[in-house]
């Protein structure tokens, strides 16, 4: 049975009617066309699909469409400013921590959120924060030295 | 595809990666060039011409596509998916042409517009793809030189090319390549020959080859704006789901498909085995799916389990055709004389690829002609096999394969195109089929599981003198040990494999270098050798003494040996694969408790000639570490009577975060070779360096990947 919800996807708010058990995932990708976030594995064990519903990083693979009502999602393409890059992503290009990238959107997004809520992290936080997604291209390496750079920036700008 | 034709892949594919592969046959046409690459020099495309691509030589512009705002669109059938293809391929044009890389546009894998470059596999774009980019970057060049030359009137000797611009020093005057290419002259030049013979910018004079150019398209991978294949949408496509069977070798005797042809928007096919579902979301279509499996009535047959399945490879192992062995001197003779024999089996499971996007294709059929989105390792095989399938010629077939989210060797084959594209066709909708984790795990194919039996002998000063090595079903790459021994029995055979099995990143090589690298470690032991010495003192590869070399000093080896404890090992392992030479040398920690190895640094020297993108291929070595680490210690493919158990990332543990060690990365230069490919030989040094580790720390040998062990707790 079909449900209308509205939310705000990337600051735009949308309406949308659908059966509530879809996943999230699915009805980005497909009624939004928002194909950022990605299919993993569909169990919430590789975090590909991982976005920000209220600023917390949730898997959207495993969340029905029918518990997002009233709430904003932030997905990886809601993360730049126009032209301006969100640091994170920035600091991916910089650290090159990109192969195939298909795993790239879920690894920026939990990464956004780590540093939303604790700007310096240390380095183990950032490991088992992160160790939720997998990348098979195995570029965990420069992942994390993306994280840390832009863990680094959140300090340089916090503190004079 | 069958079983059995894959089992043949494997050993075509190693046999493939001696030829250069650029037999191609493709279809120009005016109209598409004009839409894919807007205007620009326009291509026509004679008769003469394609006639002219018999043999190895090629028009230059089937390679490459001047644009009238300075841009070279550059053509090529490789494909990217993660390797670095893109970035190398625009950097060999780039260097050749004296354009920076930013003026390079790469089209790779649309059969309607590149040429035929081979799969992507076997590390052969370095080796095969970027000489020939280079020589037609480098042919256009010269014709572009000549054309201003003749314009001028001028000797072409006295014109500079730099950053696309073409300038008479003399005189000052300027032409650049947007100005030439709107010149008719220009696509009539182009279509005269590449040439092979062409003179190449010299090592020491590269300016783009050689440095960390990052992906051309790296900032659309952070922003989510690149469409990976299973990203395409068309308008009005729907989501398309096929019925899999329980079990392999299970035939579908009867199945109900009421419920789900009742379901609204939802399509229904069912031609033989053959059952899919179309509907406007993943969503319908996966509850059609489920309704009408519920319903089916499946046939099975008993198949090998995997707790059977390294005396099921012994057992069907074959003899004589390509079973037979490769000699030199007398092994049996050697090993009667030899003062101490030893005798060992190795053991290597199957293991799956579990590339983050798995198998997807959106297809779509206008006017008779199929066009598929998707991604696979071999565009122009797989748009044959398509055209064979459903009955046209391969000029009705398109298939693109939009940069991917990795294969590993594990996407060589084209199921999930073929399934879009029959149900495209059934429903005449555009249908995008996405494989599961699930299905990815179970339906996809595997890398050989292996059963390698070892010999040698020493003589009473501790030499090897005798070796005998069979290695059953995985493949050959990597057999021949890099060690000098006199007498030699060389043995890849094939046997029948319970599973569909394929290509991995260095296929063969990881196993027969497991085997090897753990017997010859063994062997040291046996002759009261250090591991380092006994491998310097019997190699007969001077590259790879180079690199073991310099990760034993790196590691700083006689030292670590000195600190190992039953808890704390340390272990080394070298080999050679696709003309490439690695060796590693790693240190390992042993949860007594548990019986838990955890790797804790790994120091890995590698040398691939002369290096292309020093960041890339850094990349490239820090995932094969990493990659390798999954099948050393943990993954294996667990499955009973044809059912797949390992089908998630629960039951199936790939690396992640937690399990990176301390990686130190020597890339070792060598200038006097060609360039060779560096994405997988960094692979196969791994498990046999850490099994020796293990060993060095608890006396206790381990011969079977992963390499877990009760015999650990204690």
């Amino acid at each position: 049975m079909d449900v209308t919800m509205s939310l705000t996807v990337n600051g735009e708010k949308k309406t949308i009617t659908t059966d509530p058990s879809r996943r999230l995932l699915d009805v980005l990708r497909e009624d939004l066309q928002l194909t950022g976030t990605k299919y993993g594995c569909g169990q919430s064990q590789c975090g590909a699909c991982t976005v920000l519903i209220n600023g917390r990083a949730v898997h959207s693979c495993v969340t029905p469409v029918g518990s997002v009502n009233n709430t904003e999602v932030i997905t990886v393409e809601g993360l730049a400013r126009g032209d301006v890059l969100h640091p994170v992503q920035a600091a991916f290009l910089a650290e090159g921590a990109i192969q195939c990238g298909y795993c790239t959107p879920g690894m920026i997004m939990r990464a956004v959120a780590l540093l939303d809520s604790d700007p310096n992290p240390s380095d183990s936080t950032i490991k088992a924060w992160m160790n939720a997604n997998i990348c098979r291209c195995n570029g965990y390496t420069k992942i994390l030295n993306a994280v840390r750079r832009a863990a680094r920036q959140n300090l340089e700008v916090t503190v004079p | 595809m069958t079983r059995e034709s894959l089992i043949d892949d494997v050993f075509e594919l190693e046999q493939d990666e001696t030829q250069a592969l650029w037999t191609h046959e493709f279809d120009l046409t005016r109209r598409t060039f004009l839409q894919v690459l807007g205007a620009g020099l326009l291509i026509t495309v004679t008769q003469d011409m394609t006639q002219a691509q018999s043999g190895r030589t090629m028009p230059v512009i089937a390679r490459l596509h001047l644009n009238t705002d300075g841009t070279v669109t550059v053509l090529t059938g490789k494909v990217e998916e993660g390797q670095g293809s893109r970035a190398e391929l625009s950097q060999a044009a780039a260097e050749e042409l004296r354009v920076s890389v930013g003026q390079v546009r790469l089209i790779m894998a649309d059969t309607d517009l590149v040429p035929d470059d081979g799969i992507t596999a076997g590390s052969r774009t370095t080796p095969y793809n970027v000489p020939p980019v280079r020589q037609a970057a480098a042919t256009a060049r010269e014709l572009l030189t000549n054309l201003a030359a003749r314009q001028w009137q001028v000797n072409a000797e006295t014109l500079e090319v730099l950053n696309g611009k073409i300038t008479h020093t003399a005189t000052g005057k300027t032409l650049t390549y947007g100005d030439l290419a709107a010149l008719d002259t220009t696509s009539e030049v182009f279509k005269g020959s590449i040439r092979s013979d062409v003179t190449l910018t010299p090592l020491g004079q590269w300016k783009t080859m050689g440095t960390s150019v990052p992906r051309p398209n790296s900032r659309d991978l952070v922003t989510g704006a690149h469409h990976y294949p299973s990203d395409q949408i068309r308008p009005g496509m729907l989501y398309g789901k096929v019925l899999r069977p329980p079990s392999y070798g299970a035939t579908l005797e009867a199945i109900d498909l009421g419920a789900a042809q009742a379901m609204k928007d939802v399509f229904v096919l069912h031609e033989g085995q053959f059952v899919g579902f179309a509907a406007p979301t993943t969503f319908l279509a996966t509850r059609a799916l489920e309704a009408a499996a519920q319903t089916a009535q499946w046939k099975t047959v008993p198949q090998v389990s995997s707790r059977d399945l390294f005396s099921h490879l012994k057992k069907n192992k074959q003899t004589g055709g390509r079973s037979r062995p490769r000699t030199t001197g007398d092994v049996d003779k050697a090993l009667s004389e030899a003062s101490q024999v030893l005798n060992e089996t190795y053991e290597v499971a199957y293991v799956q690829h579990t590339p983050m996007e798995p198998r997807a294709a959106t297809a779509e059929w206008t006017d008779g002609k199929l066009t598929v989105w998707t991604g696979v390792d071999s565009p122009q095989r797989v748009q044959g096999d398509l055209a064979r399938e459903f009955g046209v010629s391969n000029d009705k077939v398109r298939l693109i394969v939009p940069d991917m989210g990795g294969g590993f060797g594990g996407k060589h084959s084209g199921e999930a195109a073929e399934e879009a594209a029959r149900l495209s066709k059934a429903c005449a909708r555009p249908v995008a089929v996405h494989w599961t984790r699930e299905e990815e795990f179970t339906w996809a194919y595997f890398r050989p599981a292996a059963v390698i039996e070892c010999r040698a002998g020493l003589d009473d000063t501790g030499s090897l003198t005798a070796w005998d090595f069979t290695s059953i079903n995985p493949g050959s790459s990597g057999i021949d040990p890099p060690y000098g021994i006199a007498n030699m029995s060389i043995l890849s055979a094939g046997t029948d494999s319970p599973l569909r099995q394929g290509a991995y990143r260095c296929l063969a090589a990881t196993a027969n270098n497991f085997a090897r690298e753990s017997f010859i470690d063994e062997l040291s032991v046996a002759a009261k050798a250090d591991p380092l010495a006994f491998r310097l003192a019997h190699l007969n590869n001077p590259r790879i003494r180079t690199v073991l070399e310099a990760a034993a000093r790196h590691f700083d080896w006689g030292n670590r040996r000195k600190k190992i404890t039953r808890e704390l090992g340390v272990g080394l392992a070298c080999g050679t694969e696709k003309n490439s030479v690695v060796a590693a040398c790693v240190e390992i920690l042993i949860d007594r408790k548990t019986g838990q190895i955890r790797v804790v640094e790994v120091c890995e020297a590698f040398e691939c000639g002369p290096i292309v993108n020093p960041d890339n291929l850094t990349s490239q070595i820090q995932g094969c570490i990493c990659m390798g680490l999954g099948p050393a210690l943990r993954e294996a493919m667990v499955f009973e009577d044809g059912r797949i158990l390992s089908n998630s990332f629960y039951t199936y543990q790939v690396p992640r975060f937690a399990d990176i060690p301390k990686l130190d990365i020597h890339l070792v230069e060598n200038r006097d070779i060609p360039s060779a490919g560096g994405g997988e030989t960094p692979i196969i040094a791994i498990a046999p360096a850490i099994g020796n580790a293990v060993f060095a720390a608890t006396g206790i040998r381990l011969r079977s990947m992963p390499l877990q062990s009760d015999k650990l707790k204690a």
